[in-house]
C-alpha cells in the first residue's frame, strides 16, 4: 500500500498580531507548523502502512522543517513545494506532482485550519480522477477496497470504493503520536526532495485582510447577583 | 443566470433569498437545482426562484457533481452558490475544479460592487476577514447555513424542469447510513450554551457546569482541551474554530482562558459571559461581561440564584 499524504504548513494563528494601522495581519517571524488535520492524515498514513506494509510519502506545501517533522512522525520521504496560490493552484499543482508517482492511496486532512476551505482533498481527487471520500472517520482497508465511515451533520455514512482513492479525515480518526527524540533523530537520513512548480493559474483574488474588529462590552462585574441580572436579561 | 443549490431545504431557501438580491441587481434569472423525491420544487419558487431544475442524484456527492455541471455547460451561469453543508462543501470544490474556477468557502456575505462579485469570508483562523473576487467564471460560492434570513413570497411563479441527464454509475458507494439520534447534541442550534474549559479541576466537575446549562434550559459545550486533550466531552460539545461554530443569543464561558480558535469559534454570539480566575485571561477581552473568580463559587451560587 503507497499512500501520499498532502501537508499544508501553516502559521502558529495565535502568534499572528495586528497592524494597528492598516489592521491587516503580521506574519513576519511567525512560527509555523503542519495544519492540525493534516496531521491525522499523515498519522493514519503510518497506522495504514504499519498494518499493511508499503510507503508513505508526505507532499507538504511549506519548508523543510515541516518535512522533517512529518518524517520523524513516520513518513518515509517527503516532497516540499512552495504554494503561493488558492485552492484551485494548490490542486493544480498537487495533480501534476502525483501524475508522476505510484499510489493507492491519497489522504488529506479535511481542511487546513487557516483557511477552513475543504476544497484541497475534493479538487485534487476530481483533478486526478479518481473517487474521494470525505469526512473519514474511520478508514478499513481488504482487497483493493477502501471502507470509510464518514461523519455528517445528522447521519454516518458507511462508504465504499475502488483503489486507489483519496480520503480526507476528520479530527476525530485519530490521535497523532507526538516523536520521539530517536525518531526525530532517525528522520535526518531519510530524503527530502525539493520541488518549484511553475506557478499555476489560480481562481480567486484576496484584495484585503482586515483585522475583525472586537466590539465587546468588556465589563467586569462585581458579584455573582450582577451576572445572574445579565443572564436573566440576555437569555430572554 | 445563477443556480442555487442545498440539499438541505432551510438552506436552500436562505441562499435563494440571497440569490434573488444579486439576481434582481443582475437582471438575471435565479435558479434553484433541486434533488427529486424531496418534493420541495415548488417551495423553492415561493422562496424566490424563477424556475427549479430538478435531479435525480439522491444524495450521492458524485451524482450531484454530474448533475450540476451538465447544467452548466448549456446554461453558463455567472454565480452558483452552494448551501456549505458537509456535502455542499465536497461537491463545490469538486465543480470549481473541473470548470477551472474559484471557490470562495463559507461566505459570511457578498455582494455586487459595480456589477462585480465581492465576498467576504474568515481566514486565519477566524480573526481576519478577506474581501476576494474571481478571475473566472462561473463563480461558486459557498454559504453556511442559518447565515441569511429566508423571504417568502407566495404569489412567485416559476417554471419546474426535471432535468434528464444520464447518470453513470457512482465511484462511490453508500452502503449504510446510520442516522444520528434525534437527541444528539446539534450545538449550533442551541440559544444558550455554557461551556466549560481547562479551568476545571476534574471530569466530575462537568456536571457543575452542565447544572447551570440544565437551570437556563441551555446546551454544554467546551473548549478544544476538554474536548480533544482530556477527552472528557464527545466532539459534539467542542466549541472553536476546529469544532463547531456557534451564534447562541448567550454564551457563558466557564473556566475558558479564551485562546485564539475558541475566540473565532463563539465571535457571532450575542451576549458572551465569562467566569474565569484569571483576570489576565484573555477571554475577558472578547466578553461583555466578566467576574474574575472562582468557578466553584461562583457557579454554585449562580445556580442558586437563578432557581
Amino acid at each position: 500500500m503507497d499512500i501520499i499524504v498532502c501537508i499544508k504548513q501553516i502559521y502558529d494563528l495565535g502568534q499572528i498580531k495586528v497592524d494597528t494601522a492598516s489592521k491587516s495581519p503580521i506574519t513576519e517571524g511567525v512560527a509555523r507548523k503542519i495544519s492540525d488535520f493534516d496531521k491525522n492524515a499523515l498519522e493514519e498514513a503510518v497506522r495504514i502502512r504499519e498494518k499493511h506494509g508499503g510507503t508513505v510519502s508526505a507532499l507538504i506545501g511549506g519548508t523543510k522543517e515541516a518535512a522533517k517533522e512529518a518524517l520523524a512522525m513516520g513518513a518515509d520521504e517527503a516532497v516540499i513545494y512552495s504554494a503561493d496560490t488558492d485552492s484551485l493552484g494548490t490542486a493544480t499543482i498537487l495533480a501534476e506532482i502525483i501524475h508522476k508517482m505510484k499510489y493507492d492511496l491519497i489522504l488529506c486532512g479535511e481542511a487546513s485550519i487557516d483557511e477552513f476551505s475543504f476544497q484541497i482533498g475534493p479538487r485534487l481527487a476530481q483533478a486526478i480522477g479518481i473517487p474521494v471520500l470525505t469526512y473519514a472517520r474511520k478508514i478499513e482497508l481488504n482487497d483493493g477496497e477502501i471502507v470509510v465511515e464518514r461523519g455528517l451533520e445528522n447521519r454516518y455514512e458507511l462508504t465504499k470504493a475502488e483503489l486507489p482513492a483519496l480520503v480526507t479525515v476528520t479530527k476525530e480518526i485519530n490521535e497523532p503520536r507526538i516523536p520521539t527524540l530517536l525518531q526525530i533523530l532517525g528522520a535526518s537520513k531519510k530524503k527530502i526532495t525539493e520541488i518549484s512548480p511553475p506557478k499555476p493559474e489560480a481562481g480567486i483574488e484576496t484584495l484585503s485582510i482586515t483585522a475583525i474588529e472586537m466590539n465587546r462590552k468588556e465589563i467586569i462585574l462585581k458579584d455573582t447577583e450582577e451576572l445572574a441580572k445579565v443572564i436573566l436579561s440576555a437569555s430572554k | 443566470m445563477i443556480f442555487a443549490f442545498s440539499e438541505d431545504i432551510e438552506t436552500a431557501f436562505e441562499i435563494l433569498a440571497k440569490g434573488r438580491e444579486i439576481a434582481d441587481a443582475l437582471k438575471s434569472e435565479l435558479a434553484a437545482i433541486s434533488i427529486e423525491g424531496h418534493g420541495k420544487e415548488e417551495i423553492c419558487i415561493t422562496y424566490g426562484a424563477d424556475k427549479v431544475y430538478s435531479i435525480d442524484s439522491g444524495l450521492q456527492a458524485d451524482l450531484i457533481v454530474d448533475c450540476i455541471s451538465s447544467l452548466i455547460n448549456p446554461y453558463k451561469p455567472e454565480i452558483l452558490l452552494i448551501g456549505g453543508t458537509r456535502l455542499g462543501k465536497e461537491v463545490a470544490p469538486r465543480i470549481a475544479q473541473k470548470f477551472g474556477v474559484g471557490c470562495a468557502s463559507d461566505c459570511i456575505d457578498f455582494s455586487l460592487v459595480r456589477g462585480e462579485l465581492i465576498v467576504k469570508r474568515f481566514v486565519l483562523g477566524g480573526r481576519f476577514i478577506a474581501t476576494q473576487r474571481f478571475l473566472r467564471k462561473p463563480q461558486i460560492v459557498t454559504v453556511p447555513p442559518r447565515r441569511f434570513e429566508k423571504k417568502l413570497d407566495k404569489d412567485r411563479k416559476g417554471e419546474i424542469i426535471k432535468s434528464s441527464i444520464e447518470l453513470v454509475e457512482p465511484k462511490v458507494q453508500i452502503l449504510v447510513i446510520k442516522k444520528k439520534t434525534p437527541e444528539a447534541l446539534r450545538i449550533e442550534e442551541a440559544s444558550i450554551i455554557v461551556s466549560a474549559g481547562r479551568g476545571l479541576k476534574k471530569k466530575e466537575d462537568l456536571k457543575l457546569v452542565e447544572s447551570l446549562a440544565k437551570a437556563l434550559g441551555g446546551a454544554l459545550g467546551c473548549s478544544r482541551s476538554v474536548a480533544a486533550d482530556l477527552k472528557w466531552l464527545p466532539e459534539e460539545h467542542w466549541v472553536g474554530l476546529s469544532g463547531h461554530k456557534v451564534k447562541p443569543k448567550l454564551y457563558i464561558a466557564i473556566g475558558i482562558s479564551g485562546q485564539v480558535q475558541h475566540i473565532a469559534g463563539i465571535r457571532d454570539s450575542k451576549t458572551i459571559l465569562a467566569i474565569n480566575n484569571d483576570p489576565n485571561a484573555p477571554i475577558f477581552k472578547a466578553c461583555d461581561y466578566g467576574i474574575v473568580g472562582d468557578l466553584y463559587e461562583v457557579v454554585p451560587k449562580l445556580i442558586e440564584i437563578l432557581k
